[in-house]
């Protein structure tokens, strides 16, 4: 504390015109416009929060049934449990590339990268959480008589809503943070100060970034609330879940019973 | 309890077989667990029909394909002379109740969410279900206004089953499925729930389809027991009695175990059998007429009795030395039996005291018999002609459907 006295060290400044830069326009590098400020940076989170809003519902759309079907059935664990493997080795970057051939630039492409990175998490958790609700439940409420339907709506996506919202949770993360990849198929998300690095200067990069990095904690945090609002009370306080959750995940119920006899 | 109508319905299996594909490497030429063959027999209507057997002999699959969680390979199932096949499975499955050993309750539902369940999905009106489940709450012996609101995971596994009972009854189902419902509890808390569901039975009178492993909570619980062998065959299908007189082969011999004859003095009441007479004096009355009375009974002891007739105990040869009987006891009426004793504990209070008989008073005290080591072992006695013969007990689902006894030959 008592070093920074006088002049703050270089972090500490470049932090402050960071947030200068978010706050107050200024002239660009190259000179002759006008960046950053209130007004431009609202703009572009406005536009940077509709294309993972949007990518994300899609995904919600997709993956969602797709997971509670394919859970429901218990079959394609193949391909549920390695879509996330598989999401997570074909970059996102690669996929804006391949998609320009097809769709063009612009909001359709990366809308449609952002949506293939967002689907993996939420089909893996929706899967896992279904085959990890309780087979007894499930076997009483055939017994009693509920359809195949009922079964999934009023039994299955119930119990497995805290894995369903942990899936959600995670590609809205990922998006978030890989959406500032939409300047580079011209659609201009809160990227656009970090990939025009030589328009809007250090200032720009690290405000945007600084930014970016606030809105994912934020959704993040947001989307925890909902999910422990959401949670009905017979699951809530039980807190030492651990061998329930790890009995959720299949890879390691798998390593379990593989140990030598 | 407005609407307990008592209904039942006849369960009846005809030729029915399941088929499983055959074991293959290892296992082959072993029998498939879980089939079932060439099944034929008839639950009477309002009877507890259970269903016991080695594990793999196809007692699960013979009750899953009642509610049709398991279709058979051949053969027809019928629901009071109904084919279960003619109707969609969750609208016959919603008139069937089903208890599993798990109980299988929704952990995120209420108590009383989870007993409206099958209500809910006949769309019953809201009051009608709330009053129902409050009824059911009840009737297994838990408050509605302490439960109704609470979550399965602030329940012991005991009230866990009562409220998996609650739920199976809720939409008053002719017939109940349940499998090793009683299995998950402790065996203290197990006693309880079957002599609570013993007497919840007589009030609810419903035909009871009960999967066990356990032959002893089989011959407790029964009115009819299959006992089912290795590969699906019935072996046997008789009263627990009869199961335990006249096992049809040496498999069921085996399965009913080597104690099978004590297991009988645990379905047998002191009052079922007969019993000894014993001379009974009172203090003061005549020795000649003690004598007269101690000639004609079965044991050559007095009994000293109150002016009630409750017994006091054995008088000793001193007390017959004068004029009057004398009250002078060699030792006290004890232990005393009860009528309404099963034989088994009877047996046991006469082990522990060190006799060889005992006094029987019925519910008021008074002396109805003596019971004697004697009387127990001849109440145990098997005619040898109608032993192995019960095969004959095995009737197939036939015309006369609602016979509700199944006679020895």
């Amino acid at each position: 504390m008592n070093a920074v006295a006088g002049t703050p060290p270089f972090a500490a400044n470049a932090f402050v015109e960071a947030i200068e830069f978010l706050i107050t326009p200024r002239e660009s590098v190259t000179g002759g416009v006008q960046v950053g400020g209130v007004d431009e940076m609202l703009t572009l989170t406005a536009n940077h929060m509709l294309l993972s809003a949007a990518a994300i519902a899609i995904a919600c759309l997709v993956a969602l049934p797709l997971g509670l079907w394919l859970g429901h059935v218990g079959k394609g664990e193949f391909l549920a449990i390695s879509a996330s493997n598989v999401g997570r080795a074909v970059p996102t970057l690669a996929l804006i590339a391949f998609f320009i051939a097809f769709l063009g630039l612009g909001f359709l492409n990366v809308l449609a990268a952002l949506t293939l990175l967002a689907i993996p998490p939420i089909l893996t958790n929706t899967y896992v959480g279904v085959r990890g609700v309780d087979r007894d439940a499930v076997d009483a409420a055939r017994g009693m008589g509920m359809t195949e339907p009922q079964i999934v709506r009023r039994v299955e996506l119930p119990l497995s809503l805290r894995s369903v919202f942990g899936g959600v949770q995670l590609s809205a993360i990922s998006v978030v943070a890989t959406a500032i990849l939409g300047p580079l198929a011209s659609v201009e998300t809160l990227g656009t100060p970090i990939v025009s690095v030589n328009v809007y200067g250090q200032a720009g990069l690290l405000g945007a970034s600084i930014l970016v990095a606030a809105l994912a904690i934020l959704i993040n945090a947001l989307l925890g609330v909902a999910q422990r609002a959401l949670t009905p009370r017979g699951l809530k306080a039980g807190r030492s879940e651990a061998p329930g959750i790890l009995r959720r995940i299949p890879f390691l119920q798998r390593q379990g019973s593989a140990q030598p006899t | 309890m407005a609407d307990q109508h008592r209904q039942a319905a006849v369960v009846e299996f005809d030729h029915v077989t399941k088929r499983y594909d055959a074991p293959t490497g290892r296992d082959k030429g072993k029998p498939t667990p879980g089939a079932v063959n060439d099944l034929s027999m008839k639950v009477p209507a309002g009877k507890i029909c259970i269903l016991v057997g080695p594990s793999g002999c196809g007692k699960t699959t013979t009750m899953k394909m009642i509610n049709r969680i398991i279709e058979p390979t051949s053969g027809t199932i019928r629901l009071q002379g109904e084919d279960v096949t003619g109707s969609p499975p969750d609208e016959l499955r919603r008139r069937i109740g089903y208890v599993i050993q798990q109980v299988g309750l929704f952990p995120h539902l209420t108590i009383a969410d989870n007993v409206a369940t099958v209500p809910r999905l006949l769309r019953w009106d809201g009051s009608r279900t709330r009053a129902r489940v409050d009824e059911m709450l009840d009737l297994v012996g838990m408050d509605p206004s302490i439960y109704r609101g609470r979550y399965p995971k602030e329940l012991s596994g005991g009230q866990r089953q009562r409220v998996g009972v609650a739920r199976a009854l809720a939409a008053d189902p002719p017939v109940m499925l349940m499998d090793e419902p009683f299995g998950a509890v402790d065996p203290i808390a197990r006693e309880k729930l079957q002599n609570e569901f013993l007497r919840l039975q007589e009030d609810i009178g419903k035909t009871i389809v009960f999967v066990t492993h356990d032959i002893d909570e089989a011959i407790k619980m029964g009115d009819r027991i299959a006992v089912l062998r290795t590969g699906g065959k019935l072996a046997q299908y008789a009263s627990p009695a009869e199961l335990l007189m006249y096992p049809a082969d040496e498999f069921v011999e085996d399965f009913v175990g080597a104690d099978r004859a004590l297991k009988r003095l645990a379905l047998q009441r002191v009052r079922d059998i007969d019993l000894w007479t014993a001379a009974t004096v009172r203090s003061g009355e005549p020795v000649a007429e003690a004598r007269r009375k101690i000639a004609e009974a079965d044991i050559d002891i007095p009994l000293v009795v109150d002016d009630h007739g409750r017994p006091q105990g054995w008088l000793s040869e001193r007390g017959l030395a004068g004029e009057r009987v004398r009250p002078e006891l060699r030792s006290r009426a004890e232990p005393l039996v009860e009528l309404d004793d099963v034989l088994r504990d009877a047996l046991a209070d006469l082990i522990e005291s060190e006799v060889h008989y005992s006094p029987v008073v019925d519910p008021d005290g008074c002396l109805a018999g003596v019971l004697s080591l004697e009387v127990i072992s001849q109440s145990l006695h098997v005619p040898p002609e109608r032993a192995r013969t019960s095969t004959e007990l095995v009737e197939p689902a036939g015309d006369d459907a609602v016979s509700a006894e199944i006679e020895p030959a």
